[in-house]
């Protein structure tokens, strides 16, 4: 079923005092960015200091993803090396064009891996597509790798390629968040939406996050923790879905103590997609505390 | 000799003084004292015409015993510019009475240097003063009262004021005189009643005179011997903030959510319940969010306490608080609202929080939220010193509500910093366990193992209650293990309880 | 490793440690701290200074520090920062001797 990824906060790997305790705010991920928050200048420090905070502190059960730079910089080799050895779990790429692209970090992460004894494959990857040419290749990127969890669109980028740029009602995203969620689902991976940079809009934050939610996004980027709990709100079920979902979890389990090849409720089949995306929905209602129980 | 809670007084600084036995272990009858008056006749007039003139009136002399109130806080020209006064006039051995110190008063510094001032009793200490005192440079130590605590030693003779020196944004003649009304108003006048009350002499000092009567008084003319005007009382921005805005700080909401939280899930949470929270960070946010669980069930709060703030009186206009009891302003919200709403009570530090009258308004609280430098494994509560030993906090109320409240929570961020908020053994004792509840940080809640009624109520609750050791193994797990402040055997301040007691001292460090 | 030149890492904000690593002639480490929590953390901070200079292999350097409560990770990434810089490294680190 997969961990939830409702929200994965982006900090600057430079921050001293953000990496040392960004974990208190509930994001379901955390992502250090070693790559655009970071000044040239600065990419030793900041890899340094997330490789010790990585490796030192407690941060629960936060999924820890660092985004390294372009393996074609001077920074993106020792990037992976540092996170993998520091054992994070995912490693983001900066910008995902093709297949290639995953293909050229997992063969530097492998390496990696073997060179100091960590479980090859354990180290999961995440790509972000900013281009028009990265949405063509949506699908074969997603596919590229097992190690793959989950593609993310990186707006800013992508609009300026597209020669727009940002409104309210994102329409100009349309194509971009329709065919990435499609690839996504396609390939079985999550997919995520892009940062919402205006921190004090809640309503126009709620709206975005509304739309990507009924589009069947996982989550969402937040950059302050302030985005966390609206994203966490319309991400819990209603009591009605619950209540449904609780019940074909119970329709299924009955039908298979009693060994019948199929599953209905109320005269109606349910097939496996429907008692996954109820398990999804129980998912989420526990992790957001409105279901206890055990069923 | 070690007190009820474990704290070391040193016999030679008690001096007859009682030590702490518990918060409510004093039971005896109390004998109030009372001033000595010189009546003033239909023809005589009040009005002086400098400081100077007024140091020869009230007959200053070596050894007495001056007061000043705090009312405006680190915008205040009154006690400086008194204690630049005395000194050019060579008196000496005097007992500054302050309800609190701010950074602003450092010239104390040099008085105490050249023997003008050679005691100090005072809520909070702050600053180069603080630092100065910490250091041992002080011959005598300073005495620390909370707010209740300095009004039950002014009625009970502990204090015996000689002159009290009052700051007042404006007054008439007479002495009728006003937190409101003038160029740089303060608001409720609450901790300058008591003083009026009690000291030999009152002087008023004003920017603003007014025409006679200044009618309704926060001080009136049957208490005040004196009044002057100079130019400015203070600086009117330090006095009063425009506006207090709710923190935006991240950590500060998470652990207020936590705290409303566990406030709205506690048996306290009620219609007609009444709360005092801080004036700022999280102790002011939680709040926000009360508010809105009471708008939810439709609450209306019997009465909100304290250092009031605009949020407050947003809540007051907004028909969820009824009363307002104001001991002292923070903004000029507070202000304009202390001036026009009838609901809003100016009250004196005494009916705030005097352990020794027949009932103060603290009594009566159903929830208080506060907040901590750091608190211990037995839950005692330190404001007035930082980690490092030296002072730089204040008193303040927190004894006073945290021993009356029904409910008394402390937040606190788990560390701050490098510094960890819970600790084995705080450095100075403010507000012994025994008052303290539970504890709110962004890691968890402690609650006081002896509140096991608590504990009963919140165990279905969800909130994330662990042991207050856990809290402190985490914060250390975080920090490191810490070295323990050193100190000299010289003792710089003597912590003293609401109920005149001696709970902690504070030892000069190395 | 061998300090070749002085080199800084970190900043002053809270959390943080400024590191400032000089060359010495003289073999030993020569700390020179200053910090919010001298009295609470001093000893510890010297002590973690000289651990990532040991690991490291650093023989001798003069160590600047101006702590504003930064947690030991993170004066041990500024130190090391600052120790691989001083040494003309700024990639393909030797994680060897980071541990």
């Amino acid at each position: 079923m997969g961990r939830l990824r409702r929200t994965m906060m982006f900090l600057p790997g430079s921050n001293a005092s953000m990496v040392k305790e960004a974990y208190i705010y509930g994001a379901d991920s955390l992502m250090f960015d070693l790559e655009d928050a970071v000044a040239l200048t600065e990419k030793d420090s900041a890899r340094l200091l997330v490789y010790n905070a990585i490796k030192t502190v407690d941060y629960g059960n936060t999924e820890l993803v660092v985004r390294v730079n372009a393996l074609d910089s001077p920074y993106g080799r020792d990037d992976i090396e540092a996170v993998v050895r520091a054992g994070v779990h995912v490693i983001r790429l900066p910008k995902t064009e093709t297949a290639q692209d995953i293909l050229d970090v997992e063969a530097v992460i492998e390496e990696v891996e073997r060179k100091i004894g960590r479980e090859v494959g354990s180290t999961k990857m995440m790509a972000a597509v900013e281009s028009a040419i990265g949405i063509i290749n949506a699908y074969e990127i997603c596919k590229a790798s097992k190690r793959l969890i989950g593609i993310a669109i990186g707006a800013e980028d992508y609009v300026t390629n597209m020669k727009t740029k940002r409104f309210p009602d994102g329409m100009e995203l349309l194509g971009a968040r329709a065919q990435l969620i499609i690839a996504a689902r396609a390939a079985g991976i999550a997919c995520f939406d892009t940062v919402y940079t205006d921190v004090d809009n809640e309503e126009g934050f709620r709206n975005e996050v509304k739309l990507i939610h009924q589009l069947g996004f996982d989550g969402k980027s937040v950059i302050n923790p302030r985005q966390i709990a609206p994203v966490n709100e319309i991400y819990t079920p209603s009591e009605a879905e619950i209540t449904k979902s609780i019940n074909v979890v119970r329709a299924a389990r009955e039908a298979a103590e009693r060994g019948l090849g199929v599953i209905s409720l109320n005269g109606k089949m349910i097939d496996k997609p429907i008692i996954e995306r109820a398990e999804r929905v129980i998912q989420l209602a526990k992790a957001a505390g409105v279901y206890k129980e055990e069923i | 000799m070690k007190n009820i809670i474990g704290r070391e007084i040193p016999d030679e600084v008690l001096q007859g003084r009682r030590i702490f036995k518990g918060q409510f272990a004093h039971t005896e009858e109390i004998a109030k004292v009372a001033p000595k008056i010189k009546h003033v006749n239909p023809s005589e007039t009040k009005l002086l015409t400098s400081l100077e003139e007024v140091i020869e009136k009230t007959g200053l002399k070596d050894g007495m015993t001056i007061s000043f109130h705090h009312h405006f806080r680190e915008g205040d020209f009154i006690l400086n510019m008194v204690m630049d006064i005395i000194a050019k006039k060579g008196i000496k051995n005097l007992t500054v009475a302050a309800s609190s110190l701010g950074s602003v008063h450092k010239a104390l510094v040099e008085h105490i240097k050249s023997g003008v001032v050679t005691n100090i009793t005072t809520s909070g200490l702050r600053g180069e003063l603080a630092e100065f005192i910490s250091n041992g440079l002080m011959d005598n130590p300073v005495v620390v009262r909370s707010h209740g605590g300095r009004a039950r030693a002014i009625e009970a003779g502990d204090i015996k004021i000689d002159v009290a020196f009052l700051g007042a944004p404006a007054s008439d003649e007479y002495g009728n005189a006003s937190g409101t009304r003038g160029k740089a108003n303060c608001g409720s006048l609450g901790y300058a009643k008591i003083d009026a009350e009690y000291a030999d002499k009152v002087v008023i000092i004003t920017d603003t005179l007014v025409d006679f009567p200044n009618a309704p008084a926060s001080i009136n003319q049957t208490f005040v011997d004196y009044v002057v005007k100079i130019d400015a009382i203070g600086d009117p921005a330090g006095i009063a903030s425009g506006a207090t805005r709710f923190t935006k700080n991240p950590k500060e909401l998470l652990i207020a959510q936590n705290a409303a939280n566990l406030i709205i899930k506690s048996p306290c949470f009620k219609d007609g319940f009444s709360f005092q929270t801080g004036s700022g960070g999280s102790t002011l946010a939680v709040t926000r969010f009360l508010k809105n669980e009471m708008m939810n069930r439709g609450y209306v709060a019997s009465f909100a306490l304290g250092g009031i703030t605009k949020p407050m009186i947003e809540m007051l206009e907004e028909g969820l608080i009824k009363h307002i009891f104001d001991v002292q302003d923070f903004d000029l919200g507070a202000v304009a609202s202390i001036a026009k709403n009838p609901m809003h009570h100016e009250i004196s530090s005494s009916f705030y929080a005097n352990p020794h009258n027949r009932g103060a308004i603290v009594n009566k609280l159903d929830v208080v939220v506060l907040s901590a430098l750091e608190i211990d494994t037995d839950f005692n509560v330190n404001v007035i010193t930082g980690s490092d030993g030296v002072a730089r906090g204040a008193s303040g109320g927190h004894c006073d509500a945290a021993a009356a409240a029904k409910l008394t929570v402390m937040v606190a961020p788990l560390v701050r910093g490098r510094i960890p908020t819970i600790v084995d053994s705080v450095n100075t004792v403010i507000t012994p366990g025994e008052s303290v509840d539970a504890i709110v940080t962004e890691a968890g809640i402690a609650i006081n193992p002896k509140r096991t009624d608590l504990l009963e109520a919140l165990k279905d609750s969800e909130l994330p209650i662990v042991t207050v050791e856990e809290l402190r193994d985490k914060a250390k797990k975080i920090v490191g293990e810490a070295d323990p402040i050193e100190y000299d055997d010289k003792v710089v301040a003597l912590i003293e309880y609401r109920d005149g007691s001696i709970i902690d001292v504070i030892r000069k460090v190395k | 490793m061998e300090i070749k030149e002085v080199s800084i890492a970190g900043t002053l904000e809270s959390s943080d440690i400024l590191v400032r690593i000089e060359p010495k002639e003289e073999v030993g480490i020569e700390i020179e701290l200053k910090s919010s929590v001298e009295k609470q953390f001093g000893r510890q901070i010297r002590k973690v200074i000289n651990n990532t200079l040991e690991t490291m292999g650093v023989k001798s350097a003069r160590v600047i520090a101006t702590d504003k409560g930064a947690l030991d990770c993170v004066i041990k990434a500024r130190v090391e920062c600052a120790t691989f810089r001083a040494a003309g490294v700024t990639q393909n680190f030797n994680w060897e001797v980071i541990g």
